[in-house]
């Protein structure tokens, strides 16, 4: 279906190609999954599919991407709108009308199809992709999901034979991302229609590939093959296959069902072994608290009597639904937000009383987009800035990014940095005054498995040296790695309130992979597994 | 009969239908200053709105343009009190403190304010209160994005750029806001640095979404159906224009009561015809079609037709009999013109035969959501 024929790709102006020399082929039907680190250049090799790249993006492309039957040298994206069908990584900024039903629509008026055949086929979209209720509603008022299904949508109503989403779900709560997951198998199942996806969240999407194709980055080969092959020799894996290659199993599992099907040795090898405590073991004084918060739009509360407590030395993981009002009680603790009723006290002040410059000391949050914090046109100066806001000595902020992210020249602009680089960069700006209360709103989106365990090693070291943490998100591989604490949240009030182990573990949609395969004993992490069983080893030995 | 040309089958009315039909009783508006026509119009659109009117974001838009346009009566009646020359009546309503302006510029600050003064201001106010409200009540009778759905092909371009820009206008306000609050986490307060800074984020973000927006509709097949030469698209955009200036200048000579008759009807009807070429070939070039287009039916036909009798009647009423709406007297009770009343209250039918809007019954969900999500 996809052919791709010596493909190298360089843009204007970069000395070294993103693509080097790929050969791939794509058969029909098939569910093709494409992995590697943040600008590896997956969203390169998903764009040359349709042609976006370079009839869109500029620089050259040499050698031959054929799809179905049609060369992109000599078809612009336009041209291959019937038979690619494009998702692009932010459903929203894609949208052109302002309704789904215009949304699905606009595909087919582009293409000229006579009205009868566009009602049929909106009709038809709306019921495959269970959109039928939404009908009439603004683009804007529906959820990630639904967004990203009107996104699917609206590229289906041309009927493609090959559908290309970048990220689908990395903007996700996992139940939505298993939303969008179901209707891109069906897809694949029913209609045969030929998938390729790139995606971070491994976890997530691995089971459902039948290829996987490994974009090593810096121009290296591209390696495509079955997926258990590709992620035994893979640097980025998901828990399940970290667990397959510690126990040594072969070929690796892939689904949580595989992994568990053959974990009876491993259980009876970890029987008598305990799970190690993710608890805080000695909290330090409370840094903040809430009582009876209610906070939200008029007449609609959204967090609606919140009663929490931060302590030094812990992570607390802030979890559930999308629009349950984690950033609000986020935005509460910084003074964006002010409740209307209860009580919220940061280091013993109201935090919508103190001046910025004063709330700076007091806590630092890190908003869903780091980007936003960032203004200056390098990373020098914005060091520096960080210095003067936060009255400490000129060098601290650029000191700091130094010992998260070494390496990056102060000359580089923001805009420039990875995803993972812009946020160690925000990180060192909130940290520069040593505020003892860090807040992070989703840290890990759009993050690889390189930079979220360097993420994981920074907030366990702040931990440590005394700060308290707070992070709101829907990664249960993130919370299971570093939270020493977990809240969860529903209908605006706290449902649970307790460890890791204790609130996790039991949980359909929040369990780590590894706790649902070793289920009921409370396992979490692979390292926690290999740590375990390094210690039987060298027990069992002398 | 179609259900669509039932005056009783529950449907959005074309916009298009609301925007003709204003736009006669603005027009009808222009040709007067004869306060109780004005103020009649005023009624109907009150009217109409109340009886038609959706619980759409945009329907609220009445009641602002109504705050608009007192506002407007009320800024006439200040500076003609204030900058009144003397020389308009002789009723002297009270006497301010006079301010001498220096040189021979003939204005002058304070001193006598005079009834004539008042009224005349109180009347031109009220002429350009009222065209206000018209467009007020189309605004939240028919969706202006919903118009833009309908426009020709051959206007398609134009179109889109309308919707795209109305739907990035909210989105930069958001970002704004968001960068905003940022910033503050940073320990900055507000000034005009803090401007500056907001600028270059807030930009960079927009310029993103495009550049996202542009790959998503050249994905999607967008501009892939015209098929035309740089000959025919000059063709075209020459049509249009000549047209639309022909169009200007008719509609200016049609509603001015001073200029020639010539620039009047005929020109407009020149306009019209080359507009309508310039649609008709561009429209020939653009293969694309149009979902579920707002059908045209009977009661769009009666919407409109009802407006465009408000102008028609007013227009025969001040060739018939100009002393019934302009003025002679500006202190004097001023005469009930009855070509032109009949034509106004002719465009209350609306209230009647436009059909009603369906009821929101699953809608009552969708309302509350939507508030969650502003």
């Amino acid at each position: 279906m996809i052919e791709f024929d010596h493909v190298s790709v360089t843009f204007a102006g970069q000395a070294a190609p993103v693509l080097r020399d790929v050969d791939l082929r794509i058969p029909e039907g098939e569910l093709c999954l494409v992995i590697g680190r943040t600008g590896s250049g997956k969203t390169t090799l998903l764009r040359t599919i349709n042609g976006l790249v370079p009839h869109f993006s500029g620089g050259t492309l040499s050698g031959r991407v054929v799809v179905d039957g049609r060369d992109t040298r000599e078809h612009r994206p336009r041209d291959l709108a019937e038979i690619v069908g494009f998702v692009g990584q932010d459903p929203l900024s894609g949208f052109v009308t302002d309704t789904v039903e215009d949304e699905l629509a606009y595909g087919m008026e582009s293409l000229g199809l006579p009205a009868d055949v566009m009602r049929k086929r909106v009709e038809e979209t709306l019921d495959l992709l269970g959109l039928a209720e939404l009908r009439q509603r603004p683009l804007a008022a529906l959820s990630g999901g639904q967004q990203q299904r009107v996104a699917i949508g609206s590229v289906l109503t041309t009927h493609p034979r090959v559908l290309v989403l970048d990220e689908p779900t990395s903007a996700l709560d996992p139940l939505a991302a298993e939303e969008v997951l179901a209707t891109l198998q069906r897809l694949v199942h029913d209609l045969g229609m030929t998938v390729v996806l790139a995606e971070h969240r491994l976890e997530r999407v691995v089971q459902y590939a039948d290829r996987v194709v490994l974009v090593p980055g810096g121009g290296g080969t591209v390696v495509d093959g079955p997926p258990a092959e590709v992620l035994a020799g893979s640097p980025i894996a998901p828990p399940v296959v970290e667990l397959g290659r510690i126990a040594g199993w072969r070929p690796l599992p892939l689904s949580v069902r595989d992994a568990r099907r053959r974990a009876a040795p491993l259980k009876e090898e970890l029987d008598g072994l305990s799970a190690p405590d993710h608890g805080c073991s000695r909290p330090g004084e409370v840094v903040a608290g809430t009582s009876d918060l209610v906070a939200g739009y008029p007449r609609l509360p959204v967090l609606k009597g919140v009663s929490a407590t931060l302590s030094r030395g812990e992570v607390v993981a802030l979890m559930g639904r999308n629009g349950v009002g984690k950033s609000t009680f986020l935005k509460t603790l910084v003074g964006l937000a002010t409740p209307d009723s209860g009580r919220v006290e940061v280091g013993g002040q109201v935090p919508a009383d103190l001046k910025p410059a004063q709330l700076l000391r007091q806590v630092g949050l890190v908003p869903q987009v780091p980007g936003d914090l960032l203004y200056e046109s390098t990373v020098a100066r914005e060091c520096a800035q960080a210095d003067k806001d936060g009255g400490v000595a000129p060098g601290t902020t650029a000191d700091l990014f130094e010992r998260l992210s070494p390496g990056v020249p102060g000359e580089q602009h923001p805009r420039d940095l990875s995803e993972g680089q812009r946020l160690t960069l925000a990180l060192a700006i909130v940290l520069a005054a040593d505020p003892p209360l860090l807040l992070l709103d989703e840290p890990t989106r759009g993050l690889d498995y390189t930079a979220k365990h360097r993420l994981v090693e920074i907030l366990r070291d702040l931990a440590a040296g005394g700060h308290a943490v707070m992070l709101a998100t829907h990664d249960v591989e993130l919370v299971a790695e570093v939270a020493t604490r977990v809240v969860v949240l529903a209908d605006g009030e706290v449902v649970a309130d307790g460890t890791v182990t204790d609130v996790v573990v039991s949980s359909p949609a929040f369990a780590p992979q590894v706790a649902k395969i070793l289920a009921p004993e409370s396992w979490l992490t692979p390292t926690d597994v290999a740590v375990a069983l390094a210690g039987v080893t060298t027990v069992s030995r002398p | 009969m179609r259900p669509q040309n039932l005056i009783t089958f529950p449907r959005m009315l074309h916009p298009g239908a609301w925007w003709l039909w204003a736009l006669g009783l603005a027009a009808a508006a222009s040709r007067t200053q004869n306060p109780i026509p004005l103020l009649l119009i005023l009624a109907v659109t009150a009217f109409v709105v109340a009886a038609r009117k959706s619980d759409a974001p945009w329907a609220r838009s009445y009641g602002a343009f109504l705050k608009l346009a007192l506002v407007v009566i009320g800024i006439r009646i200040v500076f003609q009190a204030l900058l009144s020359s003397g020389s308009q009546g002789p009723t002297v309503l009270f006497t301010l403190p006079e301010i001498p302006v220096p040189g021979s510029t003939g204005i002058k600050l304070g001193g006598e304010v005079t009834l004539e003064a008042v009224l005349q201001a109180f009347y031109e106010g009220l002429q350009l209160a009222t065209i206000l409200v018209c467009v007020g009540a189309a605004n939240s009778l028919g969706s202006a994005r919903r118009l833009l759905r309908s426009v020709p092909g051959a206007l398609y371009e134009v179109g889109i750029a309308v919707v795209i820009a109305l739907t990035f206008a909210p989105q930069l306000v958001t970002d704004a806001a968001r960068v905003r609050a940022a910033h503050r986490l940073r320990g900055q307060s507000g000034g005009l640095r803090a401007m500056k800074r907001l600028a270059m984020p807030v930009l960079e973000g927009a310029l993103d979404r495009s550049v996202e927006l542009a790959a998503a509709m050249d994905s999607r097949g967008y501009g892939r159906t015209t098929a035309a030469t740089p000959a025919a698209r000059r063709l075209t955009g020459l049509l249009t224009l000549t047209g639309l200036l022909g169009l200007c200048v008719g509609v200016y000579g049609l509603l001015s009561a001073t200029s020639a008759g010539w620039l009047g009807l005929p020109m407009l009807v020149a306009g019209s015809l080359l507009c309508a070429a310039g649609i008709y070939f561009g429209g020939r070039r653009i293969g694309r079609t149009t979902y579920r287009p707002d059908p045209w039916a009977l009661p769009e036909w009666l919407v409109a037709g009802s407006g465009l009798t408000a102008a028609a009647a007013m227009f025969v009423n001040v060739r018939a009999d100009p002393a019934e709406l302009v003025l002679a007297s500006i202190t004097a009770v001023p005469p009930v013109p009855l070509v032109a009343t009949f034509g106004i209250l002719v465009a209350m039918l609306p209230a009647i035969v436009a059909p009603p809007l369906p009821r929101p019954a699953a809608q009552t969900t969708r309302s509350s959501e939507m508030e969650v999500a502003a």
